[in-house]
C-alpha cells in the first residue's frame, strides 16, 4: 500500500491570554491510498487541530506548529507558501465541516459554490465547470440538479446542503478528503444516508478520508483503521476490529465500555471519570492517568511510548510493557476480545 | 413583487400626506406672518398682503386649500422672492445639493467599505489602527474644519483645485471630500466590524478549504454578507448628504438647498418651507423604499416573496 499522507511528530500549540496550550503533542500517523482513517476522541483532544493543520486553516494569528512535519505525496505542507498551499486545497486534498448550516456562502448560488474550485483549479471554461458541476451534483444524489444549481443555500435542507458541500469537496477528485465530523449536525436517518454516500463516492473516485468524529457507531461503519486521540496525542491506532474488539489502551477500554452495545443488559452504562487534562499545563506522564483506574506509578511520571500489538496495531500505555503487571479490562472490552479471537478466526 | 411595491406606493403616500398635515399645522404655531419683519409696511399694506395670500381665512380653509393645489402639483409661490415658484426654486437650488451628496456618499463609501475590508484583514495591526485613527477623525471632526483646512492646503497652498463657487467638476473636489469624511468614517467602521465577523465563519473557511486567495475570500465571499447593516447605515445619510449641508453649501458658496431651507425658516416663508419638507420627507421614504431592495439583492434570504414560496 502506498502512503499518500503522513504526520510526524506534530506539535501545535496556541497562544492566548493565560499562556500556551499545546493542543497537538507530537502525533504520528499516515493514510493509504484508497483506505479511510477515523480519528476520534472527546472534545478538546485535538482532532479538529489536527485536520485543520494538514490543510493549514489554523488561524495564523495565535496558533503555531511548532515541530513535526505533515508529507503529502512526500512534499511537507508546512513549509509550502501560501501560494502553493492554495493549490493544494480543494484540488488535492478538501474539506467537509460539520455543520452544513453554516458552511455554505448565504449570498451565493450553490452553482456558483460548486463552480468555484473547479475553474481555479481544473482551469475548465465557466460552461464546462457548470456542466461538471451539475454531474456532481447528480453524483452525491440532489434530484433536478439544473434547477438546484441556480438555487441558494436556505433553499435547501440540512441533509441535502451537506451534500451540496461534499459535491464541493469532491469537485476536483481530492487525493484525500478530510470529514471533521460530516454527520454530527445531522439527524440519525440523514446521517446514514450521509454515510452511505460518503462510502459510494469514495470507492467511485478512489479518495482516501480521514473521518474525525466522536461518535464510536459512527466509525464501526465507515473506518478501515482507527486512531484514538486523548489530550493532544494518538493513544491507540490499529485496524477497526483490532481497535473495537482488542483495544489495550485503558482510554480506549473506558470509550468502548461506555457504548451501549446490542448485547447491553440491564447493566449501568459505564462513565469515565474526571475531566480531560488541561493543556495549558499538560501532565508530566500520560495525560490519561489521573482518570485511568489502572494507572501506575509511571503512569505520572513519564510518557508511555508506543508499543507494538501487531504489525497494524500500537498503543501508548506502560500497561504493554514488558514488566507490567497483568490487569483484567473491563468486562465489556473482555467480551469483545473473546469476539476477537473468533474473528480472527473467521479469517 | 409588483403588489409589494404598489403597497409599499400606498404607504408612501399616506407617510406624506401625514408630514405634510402635520408640518403645515405646526407651522401655523409658529408665532407671527411672513411679513412681520418687513416693517417698512403699513398697517393697510400688510392686511393687502395678508388678504393677497389668503392667510386670513381659518386655519382649516387653508389647509384644505393648500391640499388641493397639492394635489395639483402646485407647491405655491413664495414670500421672499416676488410671485417666484416654489418648485423653481427647489429645482434651481436641488441640483448643486444632490450632486454634492451624490459625489460624497459615492466617494465616501467607495473608500469607506475599501478601508474597512482592509482593516478587518489586517485587524491589530498598524493598517488596522491608521484606518480606525482615520475614521474617528471623520466621525469626530465637523465637515467645516476639513472644509477649512481644504480650502487653505489644497485650494490657496498649493493651488489644485478652486476655493469656492460651484461652476464646473474641478470645484466640487474639495466640498465633496469634506462632505465624504462622515460617510466615509461610517461605513469603514461597520465594514470592519461585520468583516471580523464574517471571516470567522464557517463558510469562509470552507472557501479557504477550496484554494480561494484572500482576495476572492474578502470580496467575493465576505463583503456581500458584510453589508447589510453597511446599507441601513447610510439609508438615511444619503438624504441628509443629498438635501444639503448648510455648512458646506456655506463655506464653499454652493447656492444649494440646505441654504434656502433654513432662511426659509427664520423668515416664515411658509410654501417654501412646506415644499423643502415635503421634499425631503418623500426622498426619505424613497430612500428607505431602495434600501429595502437592496436587502434583498444583497441577501437572498431576505428576498421578498414574490408568488413562488
Amino acid at each position: 500500500m502506498t502512503k499518500i499522507l503522513e504526520v510526524n511528530d506534530l506539535h501545535i500549540s496556541f497562544h492566548t491570554f493565560s499562556g500556551e496550550v499545546q493542543a497537538i503533542r507530537g502525533v504520528n500517523f499516515d493514510l493509504n491510498k484508497g483506505e479511510t482513517l477515523a480519528i476520534v476522541g472527546e472534545s478538546g483532544s485535538g482532532k479538529s487541530v489536527t485536520s485543520k493543520a494538514i490543510m493549514r486553516l489554523l488561524p495564523e494569528s495565535n496558533s503555531d506548529i511548532k515541530n513535526g512535519e505533515i508529507l503529502f505525496e512526500g512534499k511537507d505542507l508546512t513549509k509550502l507558501s501560501d501560494k502553493n498551499m492554495q493549490k493544494v486545497r480543494g484540488k488535492d486534498i478538501s474539506m467537509i465541516f460539520q455543520d452544513p448550516m453554516t458552511s455554505l456562502n448565504p449570498t451565493m448560488t450553490v452553482g456558483k459554490q460548486i463552480i468555484e474550485p473547479i475553474v481555479k483549479h481544473q482551469k475548465l471554461s465557466k460552461a464546462a465547470a457548470k456542466k461538471r458541476a451539475i454531474e456532481i451534483l447528480e453524483l452525491v444524489g440532489i434530484a433536478n440538479p439544473e434547477e438546484r444549481f441556480k438555487q441558494y443555500p436556505h433553499q435547501f435542507s440540512g441533509g441535502m446542503r451537506q451534500r451540496v458541500v461534499i459535491a464541493i469537496a469532491l469537485a476536483c477528485n481530492p487525493k484525500v478528503l478530510i470529514a471533521d465530523e460530516p454527520t454530527t449536525a445531522l439527524d440519525v436517518t440523514i446521517q446514514a444516508q450521509i454515510l452511505e454516500l460518503m462510502k459510494d463516492l469514495q470507492k467511485k473516485i478512489d479518495t482516501s478520508i480521514i473521518f474525525i468524529t466522536h461518535d464510536l457507531g459512527v466509525v464501526a461503519n465507515v473506518a478501515d483503521r482507527v486512531a484514538v486521540m486523548y489530550g493532544g496525542k494518538i493513544v491507540e491506532i490499529g485496524t477497526v476490529d483490532e481497535v473495537f474488539y482488542n483495544p489495550q489502551h485503558p482510554y480506549t477500554w473506558g470509550l468502548i465500555s461506555s457504548m451501549p452495545t446490542l448485547d447491553t443488559e440491564d447493566e449501568e452504562l459505564y462513565a469515565i471519570p474526571g475531566t480531560p487534562p488541561n493543556l495549558l499545563h499538560p501532565p508530566k506522564g500520560d495525560a490519561f492517568a489521573p482518570r485511568n483506574e489502572y494507572a501506575m506509578k509511571i503512569d505520572l511520571e513519564e510518557q508511555p511510548p508506543m508499543f507494538k500489538v501487531s504489525d497494524t496495531h500500537y498503543a501508548a500505555t506502560w500497561l504493554l510493557h514488558p514488566d507490567a503487571p497483568k490487569v483484567e479490562p473491563p468486562p465489556a472490552v473482555q467480551r469483545r476480545q473473546r469476539q476477537f479471537l473468533d474473528i480472527k478466526e473467521g479469517k | 413583487m409588483a403588489k409589494y411595491l404598489t403597497q409599499r406606493f400606498v404607504y408612501m403616500v399616506i407617510t406624506l400626506f401625514l408630514i405634510a398635515s402635520l408640518t403645515f399645522f405646526l407651522m401655523k404655531i409658529i408665532p407671527g406672518t411672513p411679513f412681520s419683519n418687513a416693517s417698512k409696511l403699513s398697517e393697510a399694506q400688510l392686511s393687502i398682503m395678508i388678504d393677497k395670500y389668503g392667510l386670513d381665512e381659518p386655519v382649516p380653509v387653508q389647509y384644505a386649500n393648500y391640499l388641493l393645489n397639492l394635489l395639483k402639483g402646485d407647491l405655491g409661490v413664495s414670500f421672499q422672492f416676488n410671485n417666484v415658484g416654489v418648485t423653481d426654486i427647489i429645482v434651481n437650488s436641488m441640483g448643486p445639493s444632490a450632486t454634492l451628496g451624490a459625489l460624497a456618499i459615492l466617494f465616501g463609501t467607495f473608500f469607506g467599505i475599501i478601508l474597512g475590508v482592509i482593516s478587518a484583514l489586517k485587524q491589530n495591526t498598524w493598517v488596522d489602527y491608521s484606518s480606525t485613527f482615520i475614521a474617528v477623525l471623520g466621525k469626530s471632526i465637523p465637515s467645516f474644519v476639513f472644509a477649512g483646512l481644504l480650502q487653505y492646503y489644497v485650494g490657496v497652498k498649493l493651488g489644485w483645485f478652486p476655493v469656492a463657487f460651484w461652476r464646473g467638476p474641478e470645484y466640487m473636489v474639495l466640498p465633496t471630500i469634506a462632505l465624504a469624511m462622515f460617510p466615509l468614517a461610517t461605513a469603514s467602521r461597520f465594514v470592519r466590524t461585520e468583516m471580523i465577523e464574517v471571516m470567522e465563519s464557517d463558510y469562509i473557511t470552507l472557501a479557504k478549504a477550496k484554494g480561494a486567495s484572500w482576495f476572492e475570500i474578502a470580496f467575493k465571499h465576505a463583503l456581500r454578507n458584510a453589508l447589510i447593516p453597511v446599507v441601513t447605515v447610510l439609508g438615511p445619510l444619503v438624504v441628509s448628504l443629498m438635501t444639503g449641508s448648510l455648512v458646506i453649501e456655506k463655506i464653499f458658496g454652493i447656492p444649494g438647498i440646505g441654504e434656502q431651507f433654513v432662511k426659509s425658516i427664520t423668515i416664515n416663508d411658509y410654501p417654501v418651507i412646506m415644499g423643502t419638507t415635503l421634499l425631503f420627507a418623500a426622498l426619505f421614504v424613497v430612500v428607505i423604499l431602495i434600501v429595502d431592495l437592496l436587502y434583498g439583492v444583497i441577501d437572498p434570504r431576505i428576498r421578498l416573496a414574490g408568488g413562488k414560496k
